[in-house]
Parts: C-alpha cells; sequence; structure tokens
C-alpha cells in the first residue's frame, strides 16, 4: 500500500529469537484482528443460524407472502428514487460550490453539509409537524433526499476540489463544448465519490426507522421493528431481518461491481492547479436558487419547527432533571461506544496498512459488511444471543456498547487507516531497535502518531451513537433512556413541544462533529 | 509511557465504572417492565417511591414485546413487575408460569370479573374499544352498528387502525374469542382490504381529525386526554360506542403481575397493592390518563361513560391468545 511497507523485512531474521520478537507484534494484532473481525460476523451468523434452526418450509412461509413483496417495493421504489436524486442534487450543488464563482458559495458549501447535524427523525419529525397528512412514498422520498444528500455532496465536493484541471483545458482545446467536457472529462472522475456516497445513502435507506415511521411509510425496518414489539424476537422478525441483510449485501455488491478499476491518480510532475471557477453570469439568480431552495427545506424547515415548539413549549418543557440524566447518559454511551470501537478498530487497521494481503483484505471486508447491517438486525441479534446463551451480559451497559461497536466500525477503520498510513514505519523500527519491547514500540510511535485519526473516528463513531434509536431502544439496560429515546417517547404520544428540547439538544451536539467533519473534507483536499 | 499507559487504562476503567453506575438500575428497587403509558406509570411510580421509599425503575415496551420478552428470559428475567395496557400478554406470561400468585388482600381490592380466576395477575385499570369519527362527515345513522360491518365494502378506504399496537391486537383478540377463528381471518381480511394503517392510536384519531379518514378503532381515552389539553387532534372528532355486546364494545383489562423469579417480592406485591389501592385508583380518577378504574368501589374519572353502561361483551381475559392473534394477522398481511 504504501511504499514503506515493502522496506520492512520480517522473513530476514539474523537470530530465531529476534525472528519472534519481530513477528510478536504482527501475530499479536493478527490475532486481535482475527477476534474482531469473528466477533463482527455474528449478526450474520446469527441470521444463517435462525433460518437454520427455523426450517425451510417455515422459512419460505415467512419470505414468500405478500406483506413481504410490500415491503420489498416500498424499500426499492425508496432506493430506486432517492439514490439517483441525491446524486444529482449533491453533483449540481458541489460543482457550483466548488466551481463555480456562485456568490458565498463557501457559505452555502457549508449549508449543504449542516443538514448532517439533523438527525434523520428529527427531519421527519419537522415535516410532520408541518404538514400532518404527509405520508407514503412520495414524503419518504423528499425527507430521504434531504436528509441524507451530504453523504454524497461531501465526498464529490472533496474530489471537485482536487481534480487536475489541465484534464479539462486538454480536453476543452481539442473542441469540446463545456457541457462535454463536464459529462466526459469531469463526471467520469467523481464515479468514485458518487458511488460511495451513493452506497452510503443506500444502507442508511434500509436502515431508518424513525424518519419513515412518522410518515407511516413501511419498510424493512419499520416491520422488523413492529414484529419486535408483538413477538420480541419471532421467527417473523428474524425472517424479515434475513431479506433486509440480503439487501444490503446487493447494494454492496452493486457498488462494487460499479466501481470498477479504472486509475483516477493524475500523472505527471508538480501540482495540480487550482481549477478556474467558471462564470455563471446571467445565469447567477437562478443558479442561487438550487442551494437556496436545498437549504431552506434541509434546514429551514426543521429549525423552525423545532423552534416554533419550543416556544409554544415555552419553560414548561425543559424539565431540566430529567433532560440532563437523558444528555448525561447519552454522553457516557455515545463516549463509550466511541472508544470501545476505535480500540478495537486498531488492531484491523494497522494490519490492513502494514501487513496488507489477501487475509487482512477478507476480514476487513467482514468489518465493513456487518457496519452496513441495520442496527435493527444488530440489536435482534445480540438479544437473542445474550438472551439464550449469554444471560450475564444480557441488559448490560457493555452489550449496548459492543452493539455500537459493531454497527460504527467501518467509521472507525477508515479514519484510523488514513492516519496509520501516514506514520513513518521506520519509526516503529528505530523504537524497536532502541531497546523498546514491539507493542511498546507500536503504541509509542504508530499509535501515537495516529492521533487525528482516532480522534476523528471517535467523533464520527460518537455522532452515530448520538442518534442511534432501534438498538438503543431494544438493548439498553433498564432505566436508560438517551436523547433519541426521550424524544422518540415524546413524539410518538404526539407531545411534539415536549419533545422538541431532545431535538433540540441532538442538533446542537452533532453540529461540532459536523463542522469538523466539514473542515477534515476541506483539508484532505488540501485547500 | 508507562505513565500514559497506566492514565489511559485508569480512564477507561473509571468511564467504565461510571457507565454502570450512571446506567444501571438501583440494585435495592424494583424494576418494572412498563407497557403502560409513561405518563401514568410514572405517575403512579413517582407517588410510590415517595409513600414507602421503594425505587423503581423502568423499562419502556409494549404489551407482548415483553410478554414474549420474558417468556425468552425465563427464571433470569431482571423485572419484578410488569404492567400491561391489555390483557394477551398477561395470559402469554401465565401460561408460561412464570408469575408469583398475587397477595390476596391485593385480589380483595379488584372484583373478580376485572382479574384471572386463578389470581396469577390483577386487572389495574381498564379502556373501552371506541369508534372514534369525524363528525363534521358523519351523522349517527351512517355510524356502523357493529366492529364487524367495517369489513364490508361500503367501509372501503374510509377508516384508520393501529395494527401494529398492542390495543388494536387485543381487540381482535377478543373479536376472536367471540366469534370465532374463520369469521376472524374473515374479517382480518376485510380490513386489510378497507383500512388505513396508522402508527399509535393517537396517530389514527389525528388523521380523522384531520379529515384523512371518516374513523378510526381506537380507545376510549386518547379522545379525552387531548380534549383535556388543547384538543388540537380531537375538535371534530366524536365517540361512538357500539355496545349491545358487541365484538366492538369490548372492554380490554390492563394487568399486572408480580414475575416469581422476582429478587423482590415483597416490594413488588408491596407496588402492585398500592396502585390497585385507593391512592392508585385514585390517579387514574384524577390524572391525565383517563383510563377507567377498577378497584372495588373506585369511581373512574366523572367525564368518562361509566363502565356499567357500555354493554361490554363477556371476555374471559385468560383466554385472549396473543401468540395466535400475531400469526392471523401476519397471515392477513397487517403486520
Amino acid at each position: 500500500m504504501t511504499p514503506s511497507s515493502a522496506e520492512y523485512h520480517p522473513s530476514r531474521p539474523s537470530t530465531p529469537a529476534a525472528a519472534w520478537s519481530r513477528l510478536l507484534p504482527t501475530s499479536w494484532i493478527a490475532v486481535a484482528a482475527v477476534l474482531v473481525s469473528l466477533f463482527a460476523l455474528l449478526p450474520l451468523g446469527f441470521i444463517i443460524w435462525v433460518a437454520i434452526q427455523t426450517g425451510w418450509t417455515s422459512v419460505a412461509q415467512l419470505v414468500f407472502r405478500p406483506r413481504v413483496g410490500e415491503l420489498l417495493v416500498n424499500t426499492l421504489s425508496l432506493v430506486i428514487l432517492v439514490v439517483p436524486i441525491t446524486a444529482l442534487l449533491s453533483v449540481a450543488l458541489a460543482w457550483l460550490t466548488e466551481r463555480s464563482d456562485l456568490p458565498g458559495a463557501r457559505f452555502w458549501s457549508g449549508l449543504s453539509v449542516a443538514p448532517l447535524a439533523v438527525p434523520a427523525f428529527v427531519h421527519s419529525y419537522a415535516w410532520i409537524t408541518l404538514f400532518p397528512s404527509m405520508h407514503g412514498l412520495f414524503a419518504g422520498v423528499l425527507i430521504s433526499v434531504i436528509a441524507y444528500f451530504p453523504f454524497i455532496y461531501l465526498p464529490v465536493a472533496a474530489t471537485l476540489r482536487r481534480l487536475d484541471p489541465a484534464l479539462e483545458d486538454a480536453a476543452a482545446s481539442l473542441g469540446n463544448t463545456p457541457w462535454r467536457v463536464f459529462l466526459r472529462v469531469v463526471l467520469p472522475q467523481l464515479k468514485l465519490a458518487v458511488l460511495g456516497g451513493a452506497l452510503l445513502v443506500g444502507l442508511h435507506l434500509l436502515a431508518e426507522y424513525g424518519l419513515y415511521v412518522f410518515i407511516r411509510f413501511d419498510t424493512f425496518t419499520t416491520a422488523i421493528v413492529d414484529q419486535f414489539q408483538s413477538t420480541f424476537n419471532g421467527p417473523a422478525a428474524n425472517m424479515l431481518a434475513g431479506v433486509l441483510v440480503v439487501c444490503c449485501l446487493v447494494l454492496l455488491a452493486l457498488e462494487a461491481m460499479l466501481r470498477g478499476g479504472e486509475r483516477y491518480a493524475r500523472v505527471g510532475s508538480g501540482a495540480a492547479r487550482t481549477a478556474v471557477r467558471t462564470s455563471l453570469g446571467r445565469a447567477t439568480v437562478p443558479c442561487l436558487a438550487l442551494p437556496l431552495i436545498t437549504a431552506s427545506l434541509a434546514l429551514g424547515v426543521p429549525f423552525l419547527t423545532v423552534g416554533r415548539w419550543l416556544v409554544a413549549g415555552g419553560a414548561g418543557v425543559w424539565n431540566l432533571d430529567v433532560i440532563s440524566l437523558a444528555l448525561w447518559q447519552t454522553l457516557v454511551l455515545a463516549l463509550g461506544g466511541a472508544l470501545l470501537t476505535v480500540a478495537i478498530a486498531i488492531p484491523m487497521a494497522w494490519l490492513s496498512i502494514r501487513r496488507p494481503g489477501p487475509l487482512p483484505r477478507l476480514l476487513e471486508s467482514c468489518n465493513y459488511i456487518v457496519g452496513s447491517l441495520p442496527g435493527v438486525v444488530i440489536a435482534l441479534a445480540l438479544v437473542t444471543v445474550t438472551v439464550r446463551v449469554a444471560m450475564p451480559l444480557y441488559q448490560t451497559v457493555a452489550t449496548i456498547l459492543a452493539a455500537y461497536a459493531l454497527m460504527f466500525l467501518p467509521r472507525a477503520l477508515v479514519s484510523l487507516r488514513a492516519s496509520i498510513a501516514q506514520a513513518p514505519v521506520e519509526l516503529e523500527q528505530a523504537a524497536g531497535s532502541l531497546g523498546r519491547s514491539p507493542l511498546r514500540a507500536l503504541w509509542s510511535t504508530t499509535v501515537r502518531l495516529s492521533a487525528p485519526g482516532a480522534a476523528a473516528g471517535i467523533a464520527l463513531v460518537g455522532l452515530g451513537i448520538t442518534n442511534e434509536l432501534t438498538a438503543t431502544q431494544m438493548l439498553a439496560p433498564n432505566g436508560t433512556r438517551t436523547l433519541a429515546m426521550a424524544f422518540w417517547a415524546m413524539s410518538n404520544e404526539l407531545d411534539y413541544a415536549a419533545a422538541a428540547p431532545y431535538a433540540l439538544i441532538m442538533v446542537v451536539m452533532s453540529l461540532p462533529l459536523t463542522w469538523l467533519l466539514y473542515v477534515q473534507s476541506r483539508r484532505m483536499a488540501g485547500r | 509511557m508507562k505513565s500514559t499507559h497506566f492514565a489511559l487504562t485508569s480512564a477507561a476503567l473509571l468511564l467504565a465504572l461510571y457507565a454502570s453506575s450512571a446506567l444501571a438500575q438501583d440494585a435495592k428497587g424494583i424494576v418494572i417492565y412498563n407497557a403502560q403509558h409513561e405518563s401514568l406509570t410514572n405517575e403512579w411510580a413517582e407517588a410510590f417511591t415517595k409513600e414507602t421509599g421503594i425505587k423503581v425503575t423502568i423499562r419502556k415496551g409494549s404489551d407482548t414485546e415483553f410478554g414474549n420478552q420474558i417468556v425468552a428470559e425465563g427464571k433470569l428475567s431482571p423485572a419484578d413487575v410488569f404492567l400491561t395496557e391489555n390483557s394477551p400478554a398477561m395470559a402469554l406470561v401465565d401460561n408460561a408460569g412464570l408469575f408469583a400468585p398475587v397477595d390476596a388482600d391485593t385480589l380483595a381490592q379488584v372484583p373478580e370479573e376485572f382479574r384471572p380466576a386463578n389470581g396469577h395477575w390483577t386487572g389495574i385499570a381498564a379502556r373501552s374499544t371506541v369508534f372514534a369519527y369525524d363528525k363534521t362527515k358523519l351523522t349517527a345513522d351512517k355510524l356502523p352498528k357493529s366492529l364487524l360491518d367495517l369489513a364490508g365494502p361500503s367501509w372501503k378506504g374510509r377508516w384508520a387502525a393501529s395494527p401494529s399496537g398492542a390495543d388494536f391486537q387485543a381487540i381482535v383478540g377478543a373479536l376472536l374469542e367471540l366469534k370465532g377463528e374463520a369469521a376472524t381471518v374473515e374479517w382480518l381480511k376485510g380490513m386489510k382490504a378497507n383500512f388505513t394503517a396508522y402508527r399509535g392510536n393517537s396517530t389514527a384519531m389525528k388523521a380523522v381529525n384531520a379529515g384523512e379518514v371518516d374513523g378510526a378503532v381506537i380507545y376510549h381515552y386518547y379522545y379525552y386526554g387531548d380534549q383535556a389539553k388543547t384538543g388540537e387532534n380531537s375538535k371534530n372528532v366524536s365517540l361512538h360506542l357500539f355496545k349491545n355486546q358487541d365484538p366492538g364494545a369490548f372492554v380490554s383489562i390492563s394487568g399486572g403481575g408480580v414475575l416469581a423469579s422476582s429478587k423482590h417480592p415483597k416490594e413488588a406485591q408491596a407496588f402492585l397493592k398500592w396502585i390497585t389501592g385507593k391512592t392508585g385508583q385514585g390517579i387514574l380518577r384524577t390524572g391525565t390518563s383517563f383510563e377507567y378504574a377498577v378497584g372495588t368501589g373506585d369511581e373512574s374519572n366523572p367525564e368518562l361513560t361509566p363502565l356499567k353502561d357500555l354493554q361490554a361483551p363477556k371476555v374471559e381475559a385468560s383466554k385472549l391468545d396473543s401468540k395466535k392473534v400475531s400469526e392471523l394477522m401476519t397471515a392477513a398481511g397487517l403486520l
């Protein structure tokens, strides 16, 4: 992966003892990585185990029925409509904010990332209290698009900023119109960013619960929760989860297939020039409408509604004892879960950078696959496993943190990998030759140097946990009430005013993390 | 280096400690698996703790979720007390033999009609099935005479319910008990063709109020609760009572029981006795829940139609079969 990894030769020992001590960290870390990956496979194993236990005839009965067909149609229509619309919107916004002379481009770019700070179910809450009869596919598409488009906007904008304009100049000099240059030169280079973002959006569409409950749009995830609420861990819930897992795997495979193996890095010496922004001229005003409308739908609506309910509720809804307890519990879970997730991601991340090969790649893909599974599936697996065979862990902090780790491992891995790759391996070797034990050498060099990546990972995972609802409800210890749970309980009783403080706190907590993401994506592009 | 290591490890340990103390229940108090409305149980629990000093930890869920959960947890269940909105989940746990008999002086506080004969659990409150309708659209002569009418073609696309909720599933349970499986399957088929699904009774009532549907099969107290607040979700709504021992006049008994596996049986029994006693039932009369009181001699909120005037069908609460109901509803494509 990195050129430096080739310079390290563990297979050239001077003595057997030295060989062993050099292999030691690798083998320890490899064992840790294998253990984490096996643990990550637990939910998948669970689904297969349940399917075998239930028996084929019952499985067929539970899977091949009209209701599952309805859910499949709903879920697929959502994915098929939302993903392309989101991609189009994001590419247009990214081009306007990064490559055109749109007034206030920097401002609009910030506003295009900010909707991430609003949890998806708060978006839905905002719309439903504004238009109470909103429901069905149309509502689902509208709210999903505005809740999730930053997932594509963020990588596309970062890529656009980094593109070498020389390619576009060459295409233009060959007589291509600006449109053709965009379609044939710029767009193909955005493929990876669009696909990666689209995959994230697709997976969120499959996993989201609260957003679709508000607008009465049934998907697999909402149906699984319904089944859970009437049968706990009954076979119908587990089989729906099985179908949902298959949907996730199909999305993953589709993305991998479309990604292809083309080269995207620039060739040539020197640094790429900063692209000249295209002048919009008379199109400026109509072009301004796009970010303006998007921002008012994605930010204006939630802020107005939450504000309106806060005013309507007055001081009465600020039950500080209850709210501060929920805030405290959320913080503890978010921080604990984030630390655990990043800690167990370190061996895998280290291995994939320092010892790349088929085995690490396989292990790593296990982690990504499980990270793509909806929280409801992971929670269902952990509830059943703990209640049947690991009762001492049932309804404990340990189990809920484990669920968070499974759900958010990829977020930690991605952040860690990037910064471990930037830590020179020579430092590890130098520390070893100065007499540190292998693990200590690793600790004092690479682990410390990758601290920024770890911090970003902690932030990303913490953000995920703060806004998590379904798994938390199913797994949390008795007496737990996070912000998301409290928000959900209040809005279910139609007490929208009492729910508003929780919505506000979740948004306020997410804002700095979203800001961090935004800054990081700009820094990665070097500008 | 050692010190960093040490600091990190101790920080992690400290966090784990904090986490368990911040989230775990009080070891001395009781744990309630609460499927009742959160506000009602909170009111009960706060007043009970104030009076007795016994701490209460509440886990929120729904009837049959908890019923099945307790069965899955078996003897190791962390719950001491189980409170529901309807009877089927109580029957589920009782059939698994997981309830301890309720103390005799608690049973003495509740008339026989509101508790099962075996005394393994007791009624703690009751609610009545109603047809909440849009009074700006429907007049008395256009209302359904029976719950069964709603499966007919004239009601296509006109009514709502919350099929995923335990409330509606209890109503289907009563229908099953009163009319048998064949009639229930037939009715559910008609329902699937006719009705619009909402999640939660209050949402269904809100839809009636907004004119999205003509009526909804829900319980009575959602209407009174909203009227007592702002009335903004029920100002166009009126309640129609089916009466005449119709399945639609079903009165559902909310249950309470103590788990046989409870590690604090004395405190758990005390809680059950307290909520079925004068103070606990008084909260039903004066509070915002608008559920019916069931204790001997305890009056319900005067705004409600008295229980005895509802002409409810006779249904043995302990016979309501939640498992069969969820099977039939799953088969009908409602779940």
